[in-house]
């Protein structure tokens, strides 16, 4: 058994920006998932609706996370998600984990997966899918030099 | 480079440790505002409304906002962003959300190490917003230059006015919802409560209205806080305040540290797990295993 502030073998929380991006003024999906995520031990900084891909990179940046999970139902996923991608990486954050999840049809998704998306998680699944995947791929906080 | 070092240092990683000793020199020219209060009486809109008004004034500020960790999970969610939306592409303000990590009292461990950090960096103001407190969670006094306590109409009488707890740390009071029914009464009784409190003080704690979503009262709660510091520095009681701050930041990270020996130490140190055998056998008390151990920690203050 495994003392629960046992300090030398404690493991530093996963941090993960959930963001809505774009006019989109439903977050019930996000909101369902943030909680999820909570209760899976992580810490999730949640931006709000309507957020531009500078406003999402530069939180990114500042709260330092390891995952990024974009929620978009307005299906504007191919005109936001290369511009996202692409100010995350003029800020450097290229080992950032990105997901998206929404109302992201089939068709798109090796586009969207070709953008550098790690994973498109579509209506149905299932929370724990979700969790067991961020747990899997999610990058160690990396050291700085 | 900054964002990783507060990572490295909220993690407790040596590398963000030791780095923050060498930045600690720098550290010190930075004003430090509390915002405390209640859960939901608006401390978020109001430090994104601050920020409006501060960076209207051309300067640049820092927000290290705290939320809780759940004790059942570990994990957190951080959404006092949500408030501060529209800087979140402004270059001079930097936004930073921290979950509490097990600390009671309204901050988390780090905190402290993080104003350093921010304030190494050159933020001239660094704004702390506490996880939403009640009557406790006083924490904040021993970290913060400014305390601003935001309460919002509806939360009290008179008699929770004069409690102790977190009225009795704020340097300036706020109102906020102000444009709701009951303000100008909690104003009053706020008012009222101070006078009884502290009749005879050099400085009245300025007790300010305010509609944080709409601005309404910000330019003069921002005014209270740079008044704030001109006072402190002309009284004398900003080396009181940076005195009771470091005291305060030492002795607690000594008493995590005690915590944490003690709470591996039942498998480290055998003195300990046999005492503690004898407690539950009943052939020592609790206070009588307790005397033993302190004896082994040096001279207690009382002999």
């Amino acid at each position: 058994m495994t003392e629960p502030d046992d300090f030398e073998n404690r493991i530093s929380p996963v941090r993960i920006l959930i963001a809505k991006p774009g006019l989109d003024g439903h977050d019930r999906g996000a909101k369902v998932l943030v909680r999820a995520l909570r209760d899976a031990g992580f810490e999730v900084v949640y931006t709000g609706l309507f957020q531009t891909p500078e406003m999402i990179a530069s939180a990114a940046l500042q709260e330092d996370v390891q995952v990024i999970g974009l929620s978009i139902l307005s299906g504007a996923h191919m005109t936001l998600f290369p511009q996202i991608m692409q100010e995350l990486k003029g800020r450097g954050l290229d080992d950032v984990l990105v997901v998206a999840g929404g109302t992201i049809p089939k068709a798109d998704i090796p586009a969207v997966k070709g953008l550098g998306v790690a994973e498109v998680f579509g209506p149905g699944t299932r929370l724990s899918e979700i969790v067991d995947f961020i747990r899997q791929n999610a990058p160690a906080p990396s050291p700085l030099w | 480079m900054l964002p990783r070092l507060a990572t490295l240092v909220e993690n407790e990683d040596p590398r963000g440790l030791e780095a923050l000793d060498v930045l600690y020199p720098l550290t010190g020219k930075a004003h430090v505002v509390g915002v405390t209060g209640p859960p939901g009486a608006g401390k978020s809109s109001l430090v994104a409304a601050l920020l409006d008004r501060i960076r209207a004034s051309g300067r640049r500020a820092a927000v290290l906002a705290v939320d809780p960790t759940s004790t059942i999970s570990g994990g957190a969610v951080l959404g006092d962003r949500i408030r501060m939306m529209e800087q979140h592409a402004d270059e001079g303000v930097f936004v930073r959300s921290m979950a509490s990590r097990g600390r009671q009292g309204g901050l988390a461990w780090a905190t402290a190490g993080l104003v350093h950090l921010l304030d190494a960096a050159g933020y001239p103001l660094v704004l702390v917003e506490t996880v939403g407190t009640g009557q406790d969670g006083t924490d904040i006094a021993s970290l913060a230059d400014t305390v601003v306590v935001v309460e919002a109409p509806g939360l009290g009488d008179g008699i929770q006015a004069i409690k102790s707890g977190l009225l009795e740390v704020g340097d300036i009071v706020v109102v906020n919802k102000a444009d709701q029914p009951g303000a100008d009464d909690a104003r009053r009784l706020l008012r009222a409560a101070f006078d009884l409190a502290h009749p005879t003080d050099s400085r009245e704690t300025p007790i300010l209205p305010a509609v944080a979503i709409t601005g309404s009262g910000v330019a003069e709660l921002l005014t209270a806080i740079d008044d704030h510091v001109s006072w402190l520095t002309e009284s004398g009681q900003l080396t009181v305040r940076r005195e009771r701050a470091a005291r305060s930041e030492v002795l607690a990270g000594i008493r995590m540290a005690l915590d944490r020996r003690l709470e591996a130490g039942s498998s480290h140190m055998p003195e300990l797990a046999s005492l503690i055998s004898r407690v539950a056998r009943r052939e020592l008390s609790p206070r009588e295993a307790v005397e033993t151990l302190t004896v082994m920690l040096g001279p207690s203050v009382n002999s």
